[in-house]
């Protein structure tokens, strides 16, 4: 059954990109749908399971790839939902990059200091707060004292966690149970409902055509709500203008599907993909050095073996965000808590003398896994994923049910992103072997490739049309109408966790994105309070709009 | 969603189960137990339900596993073969190699260079979850029946009502310097 409707705007991916175009245009007077491909899910319905079907696995996704592996939401929120809402600005440095095109990557237009008043009316909207030591879960506190005791420094990170609510479960993954972390359940989405924007679950986009009147047709299927390769009903949509927010790893896919309509693509779409420059290392802590040389204990006469207790990511080292360091040798090192189920595996046996990922030495590695402490390196990497030709359906080839599948993305470090992994993994030997606090190892890249949960850039903005797919404005070059507000959109690794700024990129582009539908025949307007109704952050960019 | 209730062949049973077991070694069930080698102590990928939850037909292999169960023991047989090994025929070739053996061939077949990795990754990637996540079980379920995987990591175990809570969780003070740039808003410069 195919049935065609019409709106104003349709909304493709409910994350950041998606959350924030819906809530402003739809407050500022416009029709907008939004058109999710995963579930929709309350904080009751989050549950504290790993089995196969429980919400873990049912808003969560893993596309593996050839050499890159990408872990992302699916479910409406986004990766707001499955995020360990980690959410620091970018460093000055990191819009001056220049990667490997040989000039500036970042819009002329976007400098941190440009993008200061956006970051705010973000931090405002979730809000995302200045955290305390006091509060700072137990492997946060270690990985701060062993940087001390390395002679380094150490930072709580900002992050959208509301602490005070916060049971420190470790369960951020499967989304939050007790509504603590403030994902886009709680801001943007409710808001842009209370002013008549439509979200729809299990509808995923497959592909846009082009109307005679210059709007677009947006073609879906209805994915099934619990075995999610199977699809249901087709359906479409008219639209005057359309927000592509799907993610990194499907905002390119959705293009490249639609190229035989719309006509050629820019050049960067599927192009430029950056994996964050993530890479991770496990530190196996001798719970006796820890308590001797680093002088920590719990109440209960431990001194650390709490690997599971925590909220993610909550302490970050920042000693190598030194803009004077030459390009590729710059990173961010966070303290991360990595779930059993898909990440203990990758973990590498220190010293193995037989296989380092599994058998006889990986089980004995897993009896210490209380003592385990997972570094997070986000550095800078090339650009150098590419997109091969799009699947049937969807952004992957779905193996399980749920969560489960291979992609078409390619993906091959070079030099320079191996350095910055290189550079980090010494750095972390050296935080955390010294005085034989604990023995490390990276994570293997033989089995699933490289790992990323913060995908980017594969359908970048720049001023350059032969290396960005987006104008500064966010607008598919040569596409009128069509813009792209996710993490697709950021032009390359930002060496720390992204979120904050994907949703301070949408914050900015959405006075243009409201001109645009205004030239187009929508009656609509740029001006909405944070979700809240808080104005302080609105009032501070009226003058940059 | 549960495994069909189809005819199982104990050759093929016994073929995965002695991946699994590759994977995340355990003790033997009992004397004359072949698929597991016993070369670890305590339960492993096996005793964890590596079997169920590779044959539910959400996980997405058990179709496959017919063919997988082929493939891996033809592999062993070349393996043996190469390696100028004596097999018993009287159980699945890949069953029949001794454990270090298995381990080997494991490592072949999982290489970044191997043809057919990807299937191999993913059937162990499979017996891992089942071991450190009972990803077949309710976690609560996994906790009642004693998951042999959940105790070893040390897993903390839920509250009555299958919730996690740890009401400790801070050392509850300053650890180390800030960054001297960090902004006013606890930023990176």
């Amino acid at each position: 059954m195919t049935s065609t409707e019409s709106t104003d705007v349709v909304v493709i991916g409910s994350g950041f990109g998606g959350a924030i175009a819906a809530y402003h245009l739809a407050a500022g007077g416009a029709r907008v749908l939004v058109l999710e491909r995963g579930p929709w899910l309350q904080a009751e319905e989050f549950e504290h399971d790993f089995k196969l079907g429980s919400s873990y696995t049912r808003v969560f996704d893993f596309v593996v790839g050839d050499g890159m592996s990408i872990l992302g939401g699916n479910c409406v929120g986004g990766g707001s939902v499955v995020y360990f809402a980690t959410m620091p600005r970018a460093p000055r440095f990191v819009f001056e990059r220049r990667g490997s095109i040989g000039r500036r990557m970042w819009p002329a237009s976007i400098t941190r200091d440009t993008l200061d008043p956006w970051y705010d009316r973000v931090t405002e909207a979730l809000p995302v707060t200045r955290q305390s030591w006091e509060k700072v879960p137990y492997a946060g506190g270690l990985f701060a004292a062993a940087c001390a005791h390395a002679g380094r420094t150490a930072n709580p990170s900002p992050s959208a966690v509301d602490v005070d609510e916060c049971v420190n479960c470790n369960w951020m993954m499967a989304g939050c149970r007790f509504d603590a972390k403030r994902s886009l359940l709680l801001n943007y989405l409710p808001a842009a409902v209370a002013h008549g924007a439509e979200i729809r679950p299990l509808h995923e986009v497959q592909r846009l055509t082009r109307l005679a009147d210059g709007g677009y047709r947006v073609h879906y299927r209805v994915v099934d709500e619990e075995d999610y390769r199977i699809l249901h009903d087709s359906g479409e949509i008219d639209a005057k203008l359309v927000i592509l927010a799907a993610g990194s790893g499907a905002t390119p896919v959705i293009l490249q599907r639609s190229e035989p309509d719309l006509g050629r693509m820019p050049h960067a779409v599927g192009r430029y993909f950056s994996g964050n420059g993530e890479r991770l290392n496990t530190a196996i802590l001798d719970e006796d050095k820890v308590r001797d040389v680093l002088g920590l204990s719990r109440p209960d006469g431990s001194a650390y073996a709490a690997y599971q207790i925590g909220r993610g990511p909550t302490v970050a080292s920042w000693d190598r965000l030194d803009g004077s360091l030459p390009e590729y040798e710059r990173f961010s090192l966070e303290q991360l808590y990595f779930p059993p189920g898909l990440g203990t595996i990758l973990a590498q046996v220190p010293g193995a003398t037989g296989p380092s990922w599994f058998g006889l030495e990986k089980k004995e590695m897993l009896r210490q896994w209380q003592s385990w402490l997972t570094i997070f390196t986000m550095s800078e990497d090339d650009n150098e994923g590419v997109f091969g030709p799009p699947p049937e359906t969807g952004n992957a080839h779905r193996l399980s049910m749920q969560m489960l599948g291979d992609g078409p993305l390619r993906y091959r470090p070079t030099a320079n992103t191996w350095r910055g992994w290189s550079l980090s993994d010494a750095a972390v030997k050296d935080i955390l072997e010294r005085d034989g606090l604990a023995r490390v190892a990276p994570w293997t890249n033989d089995l699933v490739g490289a790992y990323t949960v913060h995908p980017l850039a594969s359908c970048r903005i720049g001023d350059d049309p032969a290396t960005s797919a987006l104008d500064d404005r966010h607008e598919l070059r040569g596409h009128p109408g069509i813009f792209v507000t996710d993490g697709s959109a950021v032009p390359g690794a930002l060496t720390v966790n992204p979120a904050l700024t994907i949703a301070a990129l949408a914050e900015r582009a959405m006075p243009g994105i409201v001109r645009a539908a205004r030239e187009r025949g929508v009656a609509v307007q740029y001006g909405a309070p944070a979700p809240d109704g808080s104005t302080a952050a609105r009032v501070a960019v009226a003058p940059t709009v | 969603m549960q495994p069909d209730n189809h005819d199982v062949d104990p050759a093929r049973t016994a073929t995965i189960e002695a991946y699994a077991d590759t994977v995340v070694p355990g003790a033997k069930r009992s004397p004359d137990d072949r698929a597991v080698a016993g070369a670890a102590l305590g339960g492993g990928a096996v005793a964890a339900g590596a079997v169920e939850l590779l044959e539910q037909p959400g996980g997405g292999l058990a179709e496959a596993l017919d063919s997988m169960v082929y493939t891996l023991n033809d592999h062993a047989a070349g393996y043996a073969t190469a390696h100028g090994l004596a097999l018993d025929d009287g159980v699945p070739a890949f069953v029949a190699l001794p454990f270090e053996h298995r381990t080997a061939l494991v490592l072949e077949l999982t290489a970044p260079e191997h043809p057919e990795k990807q299937m191999w990754v993913a059937l162990a990637l499979f017996s891992n979850m089942a071991f450190d996540s009972a990803a077949h079980l309710t976690t609560a379920d996994a906790f009642a029946n004693r998951h042999p995987g959940l105790l070893t990591i040390g897993y903390f175990p839920p509250d009555a009502d299958g919730l996690f809570r740890f009401p400790q969780y801070s050392y509850g003070r300053a650890l180390a310097p800030l960054h001297p740039q960090t902004t006013v808003t606890g930023d990176p410069a």
